[in-house]
Order: structure tokens, then C-alpha cells, then sequence
């Protein structure tokens, strides 16, 4: 008796945790245990894993709110990105130096976010059910537009502008002297090579507690209920189409301040053609963290950035010493992309 | 009464229908003086391209039949086609049997993946465009890099060094096809005042076109109008529903792997990591720009569209460059123009989908005005 019910019980556990995460998961710790018998330098690793998981999360959060309102997953994360990065960018442009310029970033980029935001979530609003394949299509058009901009828009810092002809910003920026690793040195913990940026880390614990406060707030619930049954919804009163736009708006935002935050960690601004593929990694993400297309919680962001990166940083160098053969790349993108099409192709209940 | 409209009716209507291809046009003969080619240069690079691609574009007619819409999947097809062009090349050949056994061979392999993306498609009903788009990535960037820069040396068997990658597996960047260039095109191309047209390449597209226009009339084309029309209907009709789709899928992939066979053997070098991964978005947007809706199209767009996308191709680098001084203009634009259309044409799509399904149920109308009324 005793015996079945705790099978039973670790049976349930596992459907909860869902085999496909399971297997990453464990093929993620197979990675860390080999990791030192093949000569890699494991702590190394731990802390680019962390790092990384530091600077993609709030990515990742970005997710959250448009699957909570049945507006799917977010391909259209670039129109945020382009927002965080003309924030950035004029932030630069009007001279503040330090974690001053990152703040400024996020206040300039806000009201970007705000107006982008609001005219892509009013046109998903015109296209319910058809949102993913049209969001995908937007921001890559969104991307191309903003490419021409950076060459014609009135940028004059020497830091940013090409060298020889004055005008046009680089495609790389660096931001060393202004928000480079501006909240990753905010107390930064080092326990012998093991370094944890603690800033960041709080900086997403924040907005992760804000989206999870916000989801069980009166409007949260009511965004729950409309991805979910927009039928109820409908009936118990609640304004759908404004709904849908609040949360198109938060996903918005999130991926500009997301963007904001990973240039500070990584050290640089990347313009034009980068934020072109930026979507995909950050559905998977959420996807391998246990999402699907209508469903998704802060913890599914934070499994889901943690094995998506701990994958990423650990199979290049796993695989490179183990085989002398970098397949990581390949297998990276099957298991990624495999994901995605899993997530697809699964009947969703209450799908439209 | 209601069907007598007024002219200016009539032609607003047009101008509505038409509006994406009259734009293009617009924009061609804003750019053409800008950029000082001359009318020879233009028309010859013209119908070159216009050999090149217009096979690839036409194979996207089959999903569109039979409303799966616009098949990001084809893809596949072009990958098919080069995996069965590196296998010609090994075993060294060339000229036009080359390029046939190149064909015979794809076919297995464009079946295989044809089905595999079909299958998964008919799992993502209602979806298939977006799918279509994640399994492009999928097989593109995974499954047919694993084949290619892995498995190609150890287990599938390349012989020749000029191939292989010097490592001893995996598949070099670039493929010269030398000895297969423009051997189609060259073969009873004739020359009309300094312009080349490549006759045979002309006549297998005709060929082709004839071919799409007598399967419409089949049984199995009639099917696919009617799986696209309403897919419950159908199925009550007697027809294979799943069947009639994957076979769809099957076919745009089959010919997606000759056509870029056609293609590689106009441009005489396989970019064996990249030639594939644009070639699908370049060919739903000469599509789209010829006219074609995701629920609607025909040979005809396919024609004008590639007129129009490539002549915007060739001016807009110069024209960019002669408005604002630096090339680089030009060339986002026609990225951006790339997608624009494509995105407008998925949005338009959606409108009428939904404006479709509103107008279904007189109900469901005067709810929504009710609820109109209550804002």
C-alpha cells in the first residue's frame, strides 16, 4: 500500500515536472558531472552559467504576460528589444555616464516601450488567433526598419558613431565608462573563482516578484482568465481587447529592460541585424522551463533560463574536449528548436 | 442593381486588390532613374532571375491550394535539392545528366522530409504557418547541419578532397558547380539583342505552369481546393483530409528541390551552409509582391512578382545610395521591403479571416455591436 502510493506520488511528480524537461535536465547534469573528468574547469562554467542566466532572464519574463492573456508566445520580442536599444542608445547620446546612464536607459526607453507596445497590441487585437505567425513577421520587418534609422538618425557621440565618416551608429557599441556590468558589480560576490552578480540577480528577483504580484492582483487574475477562457471572461465583465493590450504592453517593456540588462552584462550594444534571431532563444527558454502556448509561470522562466543557458555555456566546451568535434551548435538548435515545434504541435485545451 | 457597380467603384476595388503589387511599382520607377542602370542591363538581369527563380516560386502554389498557406517549410525542398547536388558532384557528374540525376535524386529525399513536415503540420492545425517556419529553422540549422558537417565523410561515403572539408568530414562552404553551371540555361538559349534567354529553362517552367493548370482539374487538385475551402465539409465529402494535406506539402517540396537545383546551376556555386535559408522568404515575398494573398494565388503573381521583387532588388542598392550617399540604405531597405510585404500579407489575411468569421452568425454580429454600444 505504502509502496504504491509513493510511486503513485512519484509518478504524479514526474508528469508535473514533464519527461521533456526531465531529460534536459538531466542530460544539463550529466554535462556538469563529466565537466571535470574531461579537463573543463567546472567552476569557470558555473559562473558563465550564472552570469548568463542573469543576463537572459528577464528576456525569458518578457514571455509571461502576453501567454497569460492567450496572445501566445511572444515572437515578436524584437519590437521590445528595439525599444531597449533606442533607450540605450540616446542615453548614451545625451552624455550620462555609469549606472546613471542604465537608469536613463530605462526611463528613456519606457515610453518607446509604452507606444510600440500599444500600436503592436492593438493590431494583435485585430488578428486574434493568428498572433504568432504576425508577430514573428513584425518584428523582423520592425528590425529592417530600425536598420535603416540607425544610419540616418542624428547620433553625433564618437563613442557610438563610425570613425571615419561621422555619422551612422556602429554595429557594435561598447559600454565601457557607461553601464557595463553596472549592475553585476553591485555587490558582487566572489568565493574564490566563483564570482555571483548578485545586482542582477536581485534586479530580475525584483521584476519576477513584481510580474508574480501583479498575476494575483484583481487585473492579473482577470489576464489569466482571458487567455484561459475568454468566454467567462467576457461574460464576468472583464474588457478583453484592453486586457490583451495591457499585457502586449508589460511584454513589451519587460523585453526592453531585458535587452537593457543583458547589454550591461555582456559589455556591448549590438544594432541592426542583432536582435533579429533574440525571440527564439527566449520562447525556447520558457518552453524547456515547462511553459506551453497558453500556460506559463515565474517558475517556468526561471527552470527554463537555467537549463537553456546551462546548456549553452556547458555543451560547447563539454563537447569540445570530449571529441576534439564542436557539434554544440547543432545539437543546441535541434534540442531548442525541437521545443518549440513540440510545444506547437501539442493540442492546447482552450485553444481558439 | 447591387452587381451594376459605378467605374470609380470598380477601380477602387482594383485598386484595393492590386494595391500591393501598384506599390511596388511605384517604388521601381521612383528608383529605376536613381540609379542610372540602363533598359538593357535591367531586362537582361531580369530574365535571368526570372529563370532562376520563378520554378522555386511556383512550387508554393500546392499548400496554398489546399489552405495550409504560405509554406515556410519549402525550405526543405532547397536542402533536398543540395544534398542531392553534393552527391552528383561527388561521384563527378556533370553537365545536363548531372543536373537530371541531381532531380531523380532529391525526390527521395524531398518525400521524406515533405511527409515528416506535412505530419507535423497536420498536428498544428490552425498553426501551420508558424510551424511551418520552426521546422524550417529545425531541419535547416539542426537535422541538415548534422548531415552535411558531420555525417558526410564518415557515414555517408565522399570521395573527392575538392568537397570534403580538409578535416576528412563535412562539406566545404562553397561547392563549386563549374561544370554544371548554366548548362540548362545555355542549352538552346538564344540571344535577343544582347539579352540571353535561356530557352530551356524558359520551357521546363512553361512545362511546369501547364502542369499546375491540368492538376487543378484532377481529382486529387480538386481535393485540395476543397480541403482549403472547408476542411469539415470535405471530410464529410469522402475526402482524406490529412492525406490530401500531407500530399500537398509533398509536392511543393519535390519541386522545391528542382527548382533550386535550376537555381544553383543558373549562380554555379552552392553555399552549402546559406544558399537555402533565404531562399524561402525571398520567394514568398516575390509571391506576395506579384499579388498573391496567403488564401489565394496564382501563376500569373508568380510571374509579376518576380519581375517586381527583383527589379526592386537590383535598383534599391544604387537608388539608396544615390538619395541618402551610402549604399548600405539601399540594401536594409530591400530587407525591409522583403518583410513588410511578407508581414502585410499575414495581417491582411487575419483581417479578413476574422471579418469572415464575424459575419457567419447575424447573432454573433449585433452581440458585438451590443457590446459596442456598452463602452
Amino acid at each position: 500500500m505504502e509502496n504504491n502510493l509513493a510511486k503513485d506520488r512519484l509518478r504524479s511528480a514526474i508528469r508535473q515536472f514533464g519527461i521533456t524537461r526531465l531529460i534536459i535536465a538531466g542530460f544539463l547534469l550529466a554535462l556538469f558531472v563529466i565537466a571535470p573528468f574531461v579537463g573543463v574547469d567546472l567552476v569557470g562554467q558555473i559562473t558563465n552559467t550564472i552570469n548568463r542566466f542573469s543576463w537572459n532572464a528577464i528576456l525569458v519574463l518578457a514571455m509571461v504576460p502576453m501567454v497569460h492573456s492567450g496572445c501566445g508566445l511572444n515572437f515578436g520580442l524584437p519590437l521590445g528589444i528595439i525599444s531597449g536599444l533606442l533607450g540605450a542608445t540616446l542615453s548614451l547620446q545625451f552624455g550620462f555616464t555609469g549606472l546613471l546612464s542604465f537608469v536613463m536607459a530605462i526611463v528613456i526607453a519606457t515610453p518607446f516601450a509604452l507606444l510600440l507596445g500599444g500600436g503592436y497590441g492593438w493590431m494583435l487585437n485585430k488578428i486574434k488567433g493568428g498572433e504568432m505567425m504576425v508577430a514573428t513577421y513584425v518584428g523582423f520587418s520592425s528590425v529592417a526598419f530600425m536598420c535603416m534609422m540607425w544610419l540616418l538618425l542624428p547620433y553625433s557621440n564618437p563613442t557610438m558613431v563610425w570613425g571615419l565618416s561621422g555619422k551612422g551608429l556602429r554595429t557594435t557599441i561598447s559600454l565601457e565608462g557607461y553601464y557595463d556590468k553596472a549592475l553585476a558589480n553591485l555587490f558582487q560576490i566572489n568565493i574564490g573563482k566563483l564570482s555571483i552578480p548578485v545586482g542582477t540577480l536581485a534586479f530580475f528577483a525584483l521584476l519576477a516578484f513584481l510580474m508574480w504580484a501583479f498575476l494575483h492582483t484583481k487585473t492579473g487574475t482577470a489576464m489569466t482568465a482571458v487567455g484561459s477562457n475568454p468566454e467567462f471572461a467576457k461574460a464576468s465583465g472583464i474588457n478583453i481587447d484592453r486586457t490583451r493590450m495591457l499585457s502586449v504592453i508589460m511584454s513589451t517593456w519587460l523585453a526592453a529592460v531585458g535587452i537593457l540588462v543583458y547589454e550591461q552584462g555582456f559589455g556591448f550594444i549590438q544594432l541592426y541585424m542583432a536582435p533579429f534571431y533574440m525571440a527564439l532563444p527566449a520562447v525556447s527558454a520558457i518552453l524547456i522551463g515547462g511553459a506551453s502556448v497558453n500556460k506559463a509561470s515565474i517558475p517556468n522562466v526561471i527552470i527554463g533560463t537555467f537549463l537553456f543557458q546551462g546548456i549553452v555555456t556547458m555543451t560547447p566546451t563539454v563537447m569540445n574536449s570530449m571529441f576534439h568535434m564542436d557539434m554544440s551548435e547543432v545539437i543546441r538548435v535541434i534540442g531548442s528548436q525541437g521545443m518549440i515545434l513540440y510545444a506547437l504541435t501539442r493540442k492546447t485545451e482552450g485553444s481558439k | 442593381m447591387s452587381d451594376k457597380k459605378s467605374v470609380s467603384q470598380k477601380l477602387l476595388s482594383f485598386l484595393g486588390r492590386n494595391s500591393v503589387p501598384i506599390m511596388f511599382m511605384l517604388i521601381c520607377a521612383v528608383c529605376i532613374p536613381l540609379s542610372g542602370f540602363s533598359a538593357g542591363y535591367l531586362v537582361n538581369e531580369i530574365v535571368t532571375r526570372m529563370g532562376r527563380n520563378t520554378f522555386l516560386i511556383l512550387c508554393l502554389l500546392f499548400p496554398i491550394m489546399a489552405g495550409m498557406g504560405l509554406n515556410f517549410g519549402m525550405t526543405l525542398g532547397a536542402m533536398a535539392g543540395e544534398i542531392a547536388l553534393i552527391l552528383v558532384a561527388d561521384q563527378q557528374i556533370w553537365g545536363i545528366p548531372g543536373i537530371v540525376l541531381a532531380m531523380i535524386v532529391s525526390i527521395p529525399i524531398s518525400v521524406l522530409l515533405g511527409w515528416m513536415c506535412g505530419s507535423l503540420l497536420n498536428m498544428a492545425r490552425g498553426r501551420e504557418m508558424i510551424t511551418s517556419y520552426i521546422i524550417n529553422y529545425f531541419v535547416g540549422m539542426g537535422l541538415y547541419q548534422l548531415v552535411v558537417l558531420y555525417m558526410m565523410g564518415p557515414v555517408i561515403p565522399i570521395k573527392h578532397a575538392s568537397i570534403k572539408l580538409p578535416r576528412g568530414y563535412g562539406i566545404r562552404n562553397t561547392l563549386s558547380l563549374l561544370n554544371m553551371r548554366q548548362y540548362l540555361d545555355d542549352f538552346l538559349a538564344v540571344r535577343v539583342g544582347g539579352i540571353k534567354v535561356p530557352v530551356l529553362t524558359f520551357l521546363i517552367i512553361g512545362l511546369f505552369c501547364l502542369f499546375i493548370v491540368w492538376f487543378r482539374r484532377t481529382k486529387l487538385g480538386q481535393d485540395m481546393r476543397a480541403v482549403g475551402q472547408d476542411m469539415e465539409v470535405s471530410r464529410d465529402a469522402g475526402i482524406k483530409v490529412e492525406r490530401t494535406r500531407i500530399i500537398s506539402i509533398i509536392m511543393s517540396t519535390v519541386f522545391a528541390g528542382f527548382g533550386m537545383i535550376i537555381y544553383l546551376q543558373n549562380m554555379g556555386n552552392i553555399a552549402t551552409y546559406t544558399s537555402h535559408s533565404q531562399i524561402g522568404m525571398f520567394c514568398i515575398a516575390a509571391l506576395l509582391v506579384g499579388g498573391a494573398s496567403v488564401e489565394r494565388a496564382s501563376i500569373g503573381n508568380a510571374f509579376l512578382g518576380v519581375t517586381l521583387f527583383h527589379l526592386m532588388f537590383i535598383v534599391a542598392p544604387k537608388a539608396g545610395a544615390a538619395i541618402t550617399g551610402d549604399s548600405m540604405i539601399g540594401e536594409y531597405f530591400r530587407v525591409f521591403a522583403s518583410y513588410g510585404v511578407i508581414t502585410l500579407a499575414l495581417v491582411m489575411y487575419e483581417l479578413k479571416k476574422r471579418s469572415m468569421k464575424s459575419h457567419a452568425g447575424q447573432e454573433l454580429a449585433l452581440a458585438q455591436k451590443e457590446e459596442g454600444a456598452d463602452k
